[in-house]
């Protein structure tokens, strides 16, 4: 059995948000620079001067990379030998959240769906954190944590296709969900996509696909062939950084597949901004 | 062949007709903060025949909710929203009011790119993400109505060589068609 302070996790959490709502990380950083590298339009070159100048003022300067720093949605593998001492992991995980982004000067996104009241006062400053655990075996544990912004989020698609739709349904599902986004999710992109499982299944893997560094391999070689193809056809749109029209409209393309039922295929496209705030803590 | 030009609010009809899809614009002057909720109680305000917080005549709103200022700085970082969320208020705000621009990302509708047409108004896009980038040209920022909104509180900013890129001008072109027509890849 493993022991973990609360006020540890509260602490760390508190500091990765903070971090990242200030420094975009390597990986994001390194696919905007050569996404500049190989743009043609001038106007999208521009634009993505303009992110990676942004990048720099934001870090050197320790202030928000966006305005939108996202609602906090975390990953968290809990080991079955992992001891809490000192109050709950969701609880921790929330007071980590809400000292993070008060801390930090990060903007209070969650609201009322109804009234749209901010709930800053009555739940928490930018609270609930949006939280999916699983229980693993072991004594560790790691927790991922990315900012969602909404932009991005609101251009997501799901959908549960019949079996005989196949890969090719899936490439052009996704290619249609990036085409009509158009500009409005902050290209250029991380396209995640969720395949199988049942229909939340399918969007929560969409959601922590978008976690996987950009620029690494998917192992399944299936998936792999898929992700380059959709690398290719979704540059193909044209739509650019910032829907200016231009030849790098995604950064990365990440899936991850789940066994289906029978009877369906389930997919969703989950889609992130450029500013693909994202990391991961271990204990 | 985009052009460069440099603009003071508030803009006249000379100002905002020499623009075309693709210009970019270096805006200077002041520039009212508003998002979907502040929309919503302008309309409101209007229908029931009350006076706006500001003269929209000419004015320019920049669709945006701010992170909260570090201390001693006007205002936080300050992206762009996406815009299409306020598109059925635009149209009245522009018809009615005289309201002569918007700074925003993402598509509008037919009806705001009809009204900015018809009424004489530019959508400009400035670029989404650069919240600590754009901030640097914001030199004051005062709340002017709805507190109570906090991030989403109408505020009157002033801007410094703002930059924008004009996505819909007043002859019905749309930047974003106009650039992806130009790059899009058709098997």
């Amino acid at each position: 059995m493993k022991e973990i302070q609360y006020k540890d996790i509260v602490q760390a959490i508190r500091d990765c948000i903070i971090y990242s709502g200030t420094n975009l990380p390597q990986d994001s950083y390194k696919a905007l620079q050569n996404a500049y590298e190989n743009e043609k339009s001038p106007v999208c070159k521009e634009v993505l001067k303009q992110l990676l100048e942004n990048a720099d003022i934001a870090s050197n300067e320790a202030r928000p990379l966006c305005q939108d720093t996202g609602l906090a949605v975390f990953f968290v593998k809990v080991g079955e030998d992992v001891k809490i001492k000192g109050g709950s992991l969701k609880k921790a995980i929330n007071e980590g959240t809400e000292k993070g982004y008060k801390d930090g000067y990060l903007r209070a996104s969650t609201c009322h769906w109804d009234t749209r009241a901010n709930l800053k006062d009555e739940v928490g400053y930018n609270l609930p954190a949006i939280i999916h655990f699983d229980l693993v075996e072991g004594d560790e544990l790691e927790i991922e944590y990315a900012a969602k912004g909404g932009g991005s989020e609101n251009v997501s698609r799901a959908t549960v296709f019949a079996p005989a739709k196949g890969r090719k349904g899936i490439v052009e599902y996704v290619k249609q969900v990036i085409s009509d986004a158009g500009p409005n999710p902050c290209p250029p992109l991380t396209v995640g996509v969720g395949i199988g499982g049942t229909f939340e299944k399918a969007v929560i893997s969409s959601k922590h696909a978008l976690f996987r560094e950009l620029g690494s391999v998917n192992p399944d070689p299936v998936l792999d062939s898929m992700e380059k193809e959709l690398m290719v056809e979704l540059n193909k749109l044209g739509i650019g950084a910032m829907g200016m029209g231009g030849t790098q409209t995604v950064l990365g393309v990440h899936i991850e597949k789940n066994p289906c039922h029978i009877a369906s295929l389930p997919v969703s496209v989950n889609v992130q901004c450029h500013s693909s705030r994202h990391t991961v803590i271990k204990f | 062949m985009s052009k460069t030009y440099h603009l003071t609010t508030p803009l006249s009809e000379e100002d905002v007709c020499q623009l075309k899809a693709g210009d970019i614009v270096y805006l200077n002057g002041i520039v009212y903060t508003a998002r979907d909720a502040a929309h919503k109680k302008l309309v409101d305000l209007l229908d029931e025949g009350k006076e706006l917080p500001f003269d929209m005549k000419g004015a320019v709103i920049y669709f945006v909710g701010p992170t909260p200022p570090k201390p001693g700085d006007p205002i936080g970082s300050a992206g762009p929203t996406t815009s299409y969320r306020m598109d059925s208020y635009s149209p009245k705000l522009i018809n009615e009011q005289g309201l002569k621009g918007m700074i925003g990302k993402g598509k509008r509708n037919q009806d705001v790119i009809d009204a900015c047409v018809k009424s004489k108004a530019i959508y400009f896009g400035a670029t989404g993400g650069a919240g600590a980038l754009l901030a640097r040209q914001i030199k004051s920022a005062e709340v002017i109505a709805y507190p109570e909104l906090g991030p989403e509180a109408i505020r009157k900013i002033e801007v410094v060589d703002f930059p924008l890129t004009v996505i819909n001008d007043t002859y019905g072109q749309d930047m974003y068609l106009m650039g992806r027509a130009q790059y899009e890849i058709k098997d």
